[in-house]
Order: C-alpha cells, then sequence, then structure tokens
C-alpha cells in the first residue's frame, strides 16, 4: 500500500512540474480580501433577485433525481445479467452533468427539460450501478426463509428490498445532496438556476451578493433533513414537475435534425451546407483527417492537460484528507473542536467544486493551481468526513501514546489507511470528471475545448471530444477498481460517494 | 441432566404400520461441504404422520439433515431456520404472510405489502394470537426480542399449511413456560413433522419417535419410552 501511495505521489510531483501553476493576477490578496469582507457583510437582498432561482434550483434538482432513481432502478434490475448495460451505465455517468447539459441544450433548447435530463441521465448511470451493489450485497437470510417457489417478484419484494431499503434511502438521499449541486452549477451554463446569480456576482464583483447566495444554499443544504421526509418526496416531485411544466416546448424537428445531421463530422455536411441543400456525403479520407487533426489540435492537448490536473488532485486530496480527517476523530481532539471541524467539513464539501474554482480563478488567473485546490478541498472534506468516520468506529487500547502525533502515526493511521485508500481510488473517475469539466472556465483541458466547439457551434467536435473524456473516465474507472483489487482494499457500497 | 423415560408417548400417534406411505426414504446418504461429510451414509424412512425428533451433540449433523428433507420435501414442506430467516424490516403479519408467497400471485403480495387484505388478516390472526404475539401484530420483526422472533418464525412456518413441516431448534430461544405449547401447535400445523432440538427432556415429553446423530451417523433411532439415561450419556459424551 505504502509502495503504491508512493508512486501516485511521484506521478502528481513530475505533473506539478508539468502543470502551469503560475498565479496571473497581480494583486490577488486584494481580492481576497475583498471577498472576505463580502463574507461576513452579505448582501440579503440579492435573495430578493434570487428566489426563483432557488426555487429552480429545487425543482430542476427533484425532477433530475426522480428521473435518475426510475432509470438508475430499471437499470439495476438487468445490471448485474447484462455487460452491455453495465457499460452503458459506465459510459452515461462517465460524462459530466454540465457537459450533458451541453449536449441537450441544442437538442431541447436552454429550458428545464435540459436541466433536467443533464441530471438525471448520468445519475441514472450512478444509481444503477450502486443500487445493483446494495441489493446484491444484502443479507440473503430473509431471501433464504421464503417458499422455494415463490416468484421473482415477490422473491424481490418480501426478501430483497425491505432488508436493502434502508441503503438504498440513505443513499438516495444523499444524491439528492448532490443533485441540488448539479442544478446549482448548472445555472453556470445559463439555465436559471442559482449558479446563474452567482456567476454574474463573481464575474461583477458583487462580493456582498455572492456568499448571500452561497449561504442560502448552505441552508437549503442543511435543511433538507428538516423537510425531506421520504412520504413526502412523492408530493415534492410531483409539485416540482408541475412548476416546470409549463415552461416546456420540445421540438421533434430540431431533435431529428439533431440526430441525422448536426452530430455528423463536418466534411460529411460542409459541401451540402454551402450549396444549401444540406446534402450529407460520405468520404472515409475526409472524416478520417477531421478526427486526426482534432486529436492532434484538441484532444491530445485537452486529455493531457485534465490527466496532469487528475493527478495532482487525487494525491492533493489525499494529503489534505489525511490532514483534516483527525480533526472530526474523536481519539484526537475533544467534543467542541471535533464539533467545529465537522462543520467545517460540511461548508467544503457542500460548496460546489465548480463554485469554489470560479472563485480561486477570479482570484489567481487561469492555472492549474485554482482547480486543483478546489477539486481537492471538496473531495478532501467528502473523505475526511468517511475516514473520521471511520477512524471513529476504531476500539482502542485504553493506554494509548500521550501525544497526538504519535497515536495518528502508530495507532490510527494504519488501521484507516486501506479504507481512506479505497475512498481515495473510488473518487479518482470523479476528479477526473471534475478536472475536464472545469475547463470550462478556462484551463485547458477537456472541458476547455468542449466549451469552445458549443460556443462556435460545432457539434460534431462536441460530440467527439465528450466521447473521448467519456472513455478516458471509464479508462481511469478501470485501473481504480485494478488498483483496488491489487491493494485488497474495500469500502461498502453506500460509501462510494460520487 | 434428568431424564423421565415415561414421559410422552399419548400425545403422538403410534407410528403407522408397514403399508403407510414413506414421506423420507434415505438410503446411504452423504452429504459434505467442501468435501467434508457432514451427514455419511445415513439411512432414514419417515412415513406419512409421524413427528420425529432429531437430537445429538452439536455438529452431529442435525442441521445437515433437517436442510436435506426440507429440499426433499420440495414445494410441501415449511421449514423453520436456526437463524429465524426473517425479514426484519417488516411486520410480524408480513413476516407470518411470507409463508404463502408462492400461492398467491406477485401482484398481490405486492398489495399486501402496502396494505393487508381483510382475507389475509382473517387467516393470519389466529396463528398470531396463538403465538402470544397479538400485541406486536404491526410491530417490525427487528425490534422484537430473539424469543419472539422465533415465535414469528414458527408462525410463518405453520401458516405456511404445508404437509411437512422442519424445524431447526424451533423452541431454542423461547421461554419454557411457552415451548411446550408451540411444540404442540407445530405438531397440529402438518401431518409429518421432524425437529432438531437440544433440550432432550423437552423433546422426549412432546416426541414419540427419537433419532439421535453423532458424528454425522445415526447412533439410535427409537421410541422416545425406550430411550434411556446411559443411552443419552453416551450420545452426549465428550470427545475422545
Amino acid at each position: 500500500m505504502l509502495r503504491t501511495s508512493l508512486v501516485f505521489v511521484a506521478i502528481a510531483a513530475v505533473c506539478v512540474g508539468l502543470a502551469d501553476l503560475e498565479i496571473a493576477t497581480l494583486e490577488p490578496w486584494d481580492e481576497l480580501r475583498r471577498i472576505a469582507v463580502g463574507f461576513v457583510t452579505p448582501d440579503a437582498g440579492a435573495l430578493t433577485g434570487a428566489s426563483q432561482a432557488l426555487l429552480n434550483t429545487i425543482t430542476f434538482a427533484f425532477c433530475g433525481l426522480a428521473l435518475g432513481v426510475t432509470g438508475g432502478s430499471l437499470l439495476a434490475a438487468v445490471f448485474s445479467r447484462s455487460a452491455a448495460v453495465r457499460s452503458f451505465c459506465a459510459c452515461i455517468r462517465a460524462v459530466h452533468e454540465l457537459f450533458w447539459a451541453f449536449l441537450f441544450l441544442p437538442v431541447v433548447g436552454l429550458n428545464p427539460i435540459c436541466g433536467i435530463l443533464a441530471i438525471g441521465v448520468p445519475y441514472a448511470g450512478v444509481f444503477a450501478k450502486v443500487y445493483a451493489e446494495i441489493l446484491q450485497e444484502a443479507d440473503r437470510r430473509a431471501l433464504n426463509g421464503l417458499p422455494p417457489r415463490t416468484g421473482g417478484l415477490s422473491r424481490f419484494f418480501y426478501g430483497v428490498l425491505p432488508v436493502a431499503y434502508p441503503d438504498l434511502r440513505a443513499y438516495t438521499s444523499y444524491r439528492l445532496e448532490c443533485a441540488l449541486r448539479s442544478s446549482a452549477i448548472l445555472g453556470f451554463i445559463g439555465l436559471p438556476t442559482l449558479g446563474f446569480h452567482l456567476e454574474t456576482a463573481f464575474r461583477e464583483g458583487l462580493y456582498a451578493e455572492a456568499p448571500a447566495l452561497l449561504y442560502a444554499f448552505y441552508l437549503l443544504i442543511a435543511s433538507l433533513r428538516w423537510w425531506v421526509k421520504p412520504r413526502l418526496v412523492p408530493l415534492y416531485v410531483a409539485a416540482s414537475f408541475a412548476l416546470i411544466s409549463t415552461e416546456v416546448h420540445v421540438s421533434w424537428d430540431n431533435i431529428r435534425r439533431f440526430l441525422t445531421y448536426e452530430i455528423l463530422p463536418w466534411p460529411m455536411r460542409s459541401e451540402g451546407y454551402y450549396a444549401g441543400t444540406g446534402q450529407i456525403v460520405f468520404d472515409a479520407m475526409e472524416v478520417g483527417r477531421w478526427a486526426w487533426d482534432l486529436t492532434l489540435s484538441e484532444v491530445v492537448p485537452g486529455a493531457w492537460n485534465t490527466l496532469i490536473l487528475t493527478q495532482i488532485a487525487l494525491v492533493g486530496t489525499g494529503l489534505f484528507t489525511l490532514v483534516v480527517f483527525p480533526g472530526i476523530c474523536r481519539h484526537f481532539y475533544s467534543r467542541v473542536p471535533r464539533a467545529l471541524s465537522h462543520y467545517g467539513l460540511i461548508v467544503l464539501r457542500t460548496t460546489p467544486e465548480y463554485i469554489l474554482a470560479y472563485a480561486l480563478l477570479q482570484l489567481w488567473g487561469p492555472s492549474v493551481m485554482p482547480a486543483a485546490v478546489a477539486i481537492l478541498l471538496h473531495n478532501g472534506a467528502i473523505l475526511g468526513h468517511l475516514t473520521g468516520g471511520h477512524a471513529n468506529t476504531l476500539n482502542l487500547r485504553t493506554d494509548l501514546p500521550k501525544r497526538r502525533i504519535d497515536r495518528y502515526l502508530f495507532e490510527v493511521l494504519p488501521r484507516v489507511y486501506g479504507s481512506f485508500l479505497a475512498f481515495l481510488f473510488y473518487r479518482w473517475e470523479v476528479m477526473m470528471r471534475e478536472s475536464a469539466v472545469l475547463g470550462i472556465l478556462g484551463i485547458p483541458t477537456l472541458g476547455f475545448f468542449i466549451d469552445s466547439a458549443i460556443a462556435a457551434d460545432a457539434i460534431d467536435k462536441v460530440i467527439f471530444l465528450i466521447g473521448v473524456t467519456a472513455l478516458l473516465n471509464v479508462g481511469i474507472d478501470s485501473i481504480s477498481q485494478l488498483v483496488r483489487r491489487r491493494l485488497r482494499v474495500r469500502a461498502g457500497a453506500v460509501f462510494t460517494y460520487d | 441432566m434428568t431424564v423421565d423415560p415415561t414421559a410422552g408417548g399419548e400425545a403422538n400417534r403410534p407410528v403407522s404400520g408397514a403399508n403407510a406411505r414413506a414421506v423420507f426414504e434415505l438410503r446411504n446418504v452423504t452429504v459434505a461441504y467442501d468435501e467434508v461429510p457432514a451427514i455419511e451414509r445415513v439411512s432414514l424412512r419417515i412415513e406419512e404422520g409421524e413427528k420425529v425428533v432429531l437430537i445429538g451433540p452439536s455438529g452431529a449433523g442435525k442441521s445437515t439433515l433437517l436442510r436435506h428433507l426440507y429440499e426433499l420435501s420440495g414445494e410441501q414442506g415449511a421449514l423453520i431456520h436456526q437463524d429465524y430467516s426473517l425479514i426484519p424490516q417488516l411486520s410480524v403479519f408480513h413476516n407470518v404472510y411470507a409463508g404463502r408467497l408462492d400461492q398467491h400471485t406477485a401482484w398481490r403480495n405486492f398489495r399486501t405489502l402496502l396494505r393487508p387484505d381483510s382475507r389475509d388478516m382473517h387467516t393470519v390472526q389466529p396463528i398470531i394470537e396463538a403465538l402470544d404475539l397479538q400485541d406486536k401484530t404491526h410491530e417490525r420483526v427487528q425490534a422484537l426480542s430473539g424469543g419472539q422472533q422465533q415465535r414469528v418464525a414458527v408462525g410463518r412456518a405453520v401458516y405456511r399449511d404445508g404437509q411437512i413441516l422442519l424445524g431447526d431448534e424451533p423452541v431454542s430461544a423461547i421461554d419454557p413456560h411457552q415451548a411446550g405449547r408451540v411444540l404442540e401447535l407445530i405438531k397440529g400445523s402438518a401431518a409429518t413433522v421432524v425437529l432438531a432440538m437440544h433440550d432432550v427432556q423437552l423433546a422426549l415429553e412432546h416426541f414419540s419417535r427419537v433419532v439421535a446423530l453423532r458424528d454425522g451417523q445415526i447412533t439410535f433411532d427409537l421410541p422416545a419410552a425406550q430411550v434411556d439415561r446411559n443411552m443419552l450419556s453416551h450420545l452426549y459424551r465428550a470427545e475422545g
């Protein structure tokens, strides 16, 4: 385990050498001071203008989640039996919500359906996998007690579902939190959610408004436990659909045109485009050259930068986790400091990494640095919570070493290191997805090229680049599985937390 | 251990004659786990209507033999599992109802899960009452004590209403003053009953035929009245 860790640290060190970590802005500290002032003197007035956006954030999240849960449940039913379904799910969850929004944008336009699909589709892939894992790991004893010839559905409803239900519910409610984050950041590409107002506030330097919006978002997340009860969820979903249904216009012509024309590589369309006939020609040489050029000019540099950022963020997240997890651990600190660390971690993990990166970019200018810091803060907070939680379950001997550092190095760390690595490698692909998507903010990862292609209305390029991103993600996921298997580290299905 | 060799007998029907139908007919059966035999070359004939108890030290092969009989009995059989195998998150009613899942359509079972049918309530309730669980009908099984859970497991097997009822230590966690009543309920709910029990005295009191196992083999197979203290101390002797 130590050797593997050191290999990854060495890779990250090389990446740091290759990466552009320069802080470009001249007076970052002045800007930071203004933001800090904004955080202590938030302008609640910003909320009156953003109340509709706040509501949209919630309704998009509920609708998207409902779609994801429905699709994911159906897919989970055949997940373990069909390799095709497993690959399909791996592909749809390998594409970040913002990229899905880019894909749906030209088809359905900039409207709620776009946001709901952008959340629902990748979430269906995630739910399929995690639900299938939870159901598979459910205690089999109840099933053994049923009469031998009980039908498949009855066996499921009596022998499997009730046993797995608490885990399914816990995971789904965790995903609601994620869906709200996804919904919020969809505003950054123009959908009418919280991110839209946050982007405006940050861009225009309204440093008192942005914190007010963020605070509102924290309150929303913190209040979930009070108003989201399993019984009320169907009501919220129905109300959410009712609230958005008035705004939906889907044009089938658009969809057809998108699927049969716009996604085709440019060389197939160019002649008909200039002649005004819309004719399609297929010249394999030309298409091949188009793909080759695109690969050289965009895919290779984009993927290279994405991987560099991912590896730096992975190791950074690991180090950050190892530093912060003792803060919430009963073997190191008493109640009050533990509670403070706990809330600190909640705030960090509740802040979407995209917003963190956006804010840091305003401060430091476009380089790998703000992106890496944003990813490591957000993910480190989640892993710190999980690792600290695991450490709290340990029953250590009573004659522990007096000094904290001794307890940390000799008693706690060796015991939690395996599960820590499992959590970290689980999140590897998540970090890669985030690395790619943060390109939209101007760092030259894959998202940068995808965003440029969207701006140029080059759907063919968008599809190609997103396809590459998805493949890269599936690849990272496979390597991560391999590493976890080799190290023989595991975290339960409910801890996947991605 | 004190054993009264004259106890029992009357409550049970005498073993039927040679022309009765055999429910189980084992000849030299060996069942092995990971190539280690749990029961070895066991021969056993059980006829319809018989009430048989299996005794013997732990690891003798009682559970293996019961499981084998359960597999042979097909859809007529009900088994009270040693670990109860209940659905902890569902109510007592639903756990008992689960004994007949195979007799209803999936749709009906699904509806029952959401809202029990009054017909089913009528058939399930008497069993729940006989097991003294009527206060707990709608409580989740995971909230019950071990003894109560075991009674639910008994209830499910009784409700199954099959021809054959098999039980692996079905009263081990039940209070002594209730155990006898529960045993009688079990005996009355299926034509053929085979139980494994560790409480030898209780076993002899309630069963006419005693099959003793040790090290995966049948040591003796006798009417309860013929089992004496020497046989038992030999059966339960320490290893070596």
